[in-house]
């Protein structure tokens, strides 16, 4: 067999290799969204910051000619969006997720007015790890060539998974999220590590924009996240605000937003809309799937306003 | 609103507290004008230090966006169109909001009624142009109702959130939309932007005689009211408020709070389908991408300014409309993106979300706070 032809072979290896690749702003959304969920607040937001953050690191990457400080200025930029959150909604009577909607759409907005002129200049990627070297395959090479964040987001979710558990901030974030009035009781202020939490949250998102735009796409569009910054956090109650859930769930949205890409490279173009859509319509099942009307979820923060 | 005094009648009496009745009746009304209309200055204000930091003169964009949006007959025939989908579309946002629902995937009903009206509209062809039309409304109807009332019926029978649903079936629809478009209903003769095939001219609608601004206006109006009449004046309404302000006291009184879920999101679909289809039948011609053109989105914030209350919705997307207007004009004028509307949009929006803590706070809106004169 020609090294170069694997035929339908190659449409796992493009779903893996996509899953790799499509699932790595997944997961840094969904555990910037679990640690502010697990703190009692929910940022819908995350989908501008999303955005911003891939404008803000691709401008950065432009004119400083390094794709780090890109990455950088990104998570900064979250950071701020983030806090803006954080601040806003410790006010009486300021709905967190209306506040989200709202800054999912200034965030856009002031991305797209900022990021007018860098729609054409080509930024410098952040580095990948051919892991696919030792195979001739061109497609297993593609594939595996698996990007430094990835690594850095699957390390991430086994150090959170264990911080909630074992330490000390793990177990106040908690405590806030689970009940405001146990918390005030241990003399902890629930709205300053609201704040904290939602600005962790924020960076997170702002390095998952980065990702898109100095990786994969790898350029800064107006389209370039289309709603996966709010699949994200749909993706946070399926995981159940398990940060070792998160990477696996991230894995899975990965894989169906590969799906159209890898059938197109076979040759099916048949319904190519329709398997673009897939991600959303598999968030959409699952979140019927693990839904119920008559019990609360498991593991549920229990001042989320979004399973109350 | 708690409304006590029954000074309506006797304007001239005292109230409890020695003050003039009348006096009391403007100031617990006020607070709901004062308020939004305050934040919206200070969202323009914030907007104009946005725009001065970037080094443009914000006096000549709010001359510009004055000019695009409201200062001639032609700016405000223009103003008037582009707000007519986002009466309709705002509704889809107020209706539910009035249960507690935060619906927020209006543009996918939009997308799904202009494909639904223009697929009927093509396949009745032939028919009187009365009935095409009216079949063309209700197909739109139908679908946006289906679409939108799915999220509502999977918020309540499911308990799956209504606000991330409806944005994801948005963007499902948008998918099937192109699917569509792009397939069965493509017409062979639309090359670079697909499209169905093209509506027969006595099915498209026209304009309000003496305005270059189509019925859609009219109907936008119309359903606005009657959305009004819906929740203050009807027993519907009324069982719609309680099940809003707590779902368990409206279960206790025997509300069938299911039904209800569904029957408004299922309508504020419906009106949103409706949007659609006066997009095909009014503006396009056809269905084709320009149907996903953000009017959804718009009405987010149409609804929130206007506090969920329909009869606000007509001048806040008259508004809304103006700004939207204005934008190619802002574009040219002064070379600035056209994302400029978007940044003053997400600023009044932040803003209007953040006034809501300072209701019930000022003691000059609450009589009953008022020290008693001497």
């Amino acid at each position: 067999m020609d090294a170069t032809e694997i035929g339908l072979w190659g449409v796992p290896l493009a779903i893996l290799g996509g899953a790799i690749r499509v699932s790595t702003p997944f997961i840094f959304v969904s555990l910037g969204e679990a640690i502010t969920e697990r703190s009692g607040r929910i940022n819908l937001g995350l989908e501008g910051t999303l955005v911003f953050g891939a404008m803000t690191a691709y401008a950065v990457a432009v004119m400083t000619d390094s794709p780090w400080l890109g990455l950088l200025a990104a998570a900064v930029a979250g950071l701020c969006f983030g806090l803006f959150h954080g601040w806003i909604c410790k006010f009486p009577k300021v709905n967190d997720i209306a506040i989200g909607i709202a800054l999912m759409l200034f965030g856009s907005g002031l991305a797209f007015f900022f990021g007018k002129p860098f729609i054409k200049p080509k930024a410098p990627n952040l580095p990948a790890i051919p892991f696919g070297a030792w195979s001739d395959v061109p497609q297993v090479q593609a594939a595996l060539d698996v990007n430094v964040l990835f690594l850095i987001g699957a390390a991430l979710s086994l150090v959170l998974w264990w911080a909630f558990r074992n330490t000390r901030a793990g177990l106040i974030v908690r405590v806030v999220g689970d009940s405001s009035d146990a918390a005030r009781a241990m003399g902890l202020n629930p709205n300053t590590v609201r704040l904290v939490a939602t600005g962790v949250g924020g960076a997170l998102a702002g390095i998952g924009g980065a990702y898109l735009s100095l990786y994969y796409p790898g350029s800064w569009t107006e389209r370039i996240s289309s709603g996966q910054g709010l699949m994200a956090v749909a993706l946070v109650i399926f995981a159940r605000w398990n940060p070792l859930g998160c990477f696996a769930a991230a894995l899975l949205f990965g894989g169906a937003g590969a799906l159209g890409p890898a059938l197109q490279s076979v040759g099916v173009t048949q319904g190519y809309y329709l398997f673009y859509a897939a991600p959303y319509i598999l968030t959409l099942i699952i979140m019927i799937a693990t839904s119920s009307p008559t019990r609360s979820l498991a593991g549920a923060p229990g001042e989320l306003s979004i399973t109350k | 609103m708690t409304d006590t005094t029954n000074s309506a009648e006797a304007p001239a009496m005292l109230g409890a507290r020695g003050y003039p009745a009348a006096l009391e009746w403007v100031a617990r009304r006020a607070e709901a004008f004062v308020i939004p209309l305050a934040a919206l200055v200070v969202g323009m204000v914030l907007f104009s230090l946005f725009i001065a930091l970037v080094g443009k003169s914000p006096v000549q964009l709010y001359e510009t966006m004055w000019r695009g949006g409201f200062g001639s007959w032609f700016s405000i025939q223009n103003s008037l169109s582009r707000g007519a989908p986002l009466l309709l579309a705002a509704l889809c946002v107020a209706l539910p909001a009035r249960l507690g629902l935060v619906v927020i995937g209006g543009e996918g009903a939009i997308v799904l009624g202009g494909v639904a009206a223009a697929a009927i509209g093509v396949a009745l062809g032939g028919a009187p142009s009365s009935i095409v039309i009216l079949a063309m409304g209700v197909a739109g109807m139908a679908a946006g109702g289906i679409w939108i009332g799915a999220v509502g019926a999977l918020r309540h029978y499911r308990a799956v959130n209504e606000t991330i649903s409806s944005l994801l079936m948005a963007y499902i629809a948008i998918a099937l939309m192109n699917q569509l478009v792009e397939g069965p209903l493509r017409d062979p003769a639309s090359l670079n932007k697909p499209s169905t095939q093209p509506l027969a001219d006595i099915y498209r609608i026209g304009n309000i005689p003496g305005m270059e601004v189509h019925w859609g206006l009219a109907v936008g109006i119309v359903a606005c009211v009657l959305s009004w009449v819906l929740i203050e004046k009807t027993r519907w309404g009324f069982a719609a408020r309680i099940a809003g302000g707590n779902v368990r006291a409206a279960q206790v009184q025997g509300l069938a709070v299911g039904p209800l879920i569904v029957g408004f999101t299922a309508l504020a679909g419906g009106f949103a389908g409706l949007a659609g289809m006066l997009e095909v039948a009014a503006v396009q011609g056809s269905a084709n991408g320009s149907l996903a053109a953000g009017y959804g989105y718009t009405g987010i914030l149409v609804a929130f300014l206007a506090r969920h209350n329909p009869l606000a919705i007509i001048p806040v997307a008259i508004l809304l409309g103006g700004i939207d207007a204005s934008g190619g004009l802002i574009q040219r004028r002064m070379d600035l993106p056209d994302a400029t509307v978007l940044v003053l949009q997400g600023m009044l929006f932040i803003v209007i979300l953040f006034s809501e803590t300072l209701y019930g706070r000022f003691k000059a809106f609450n009589p009953d706070l008022w020290q008693r004169a001497s």
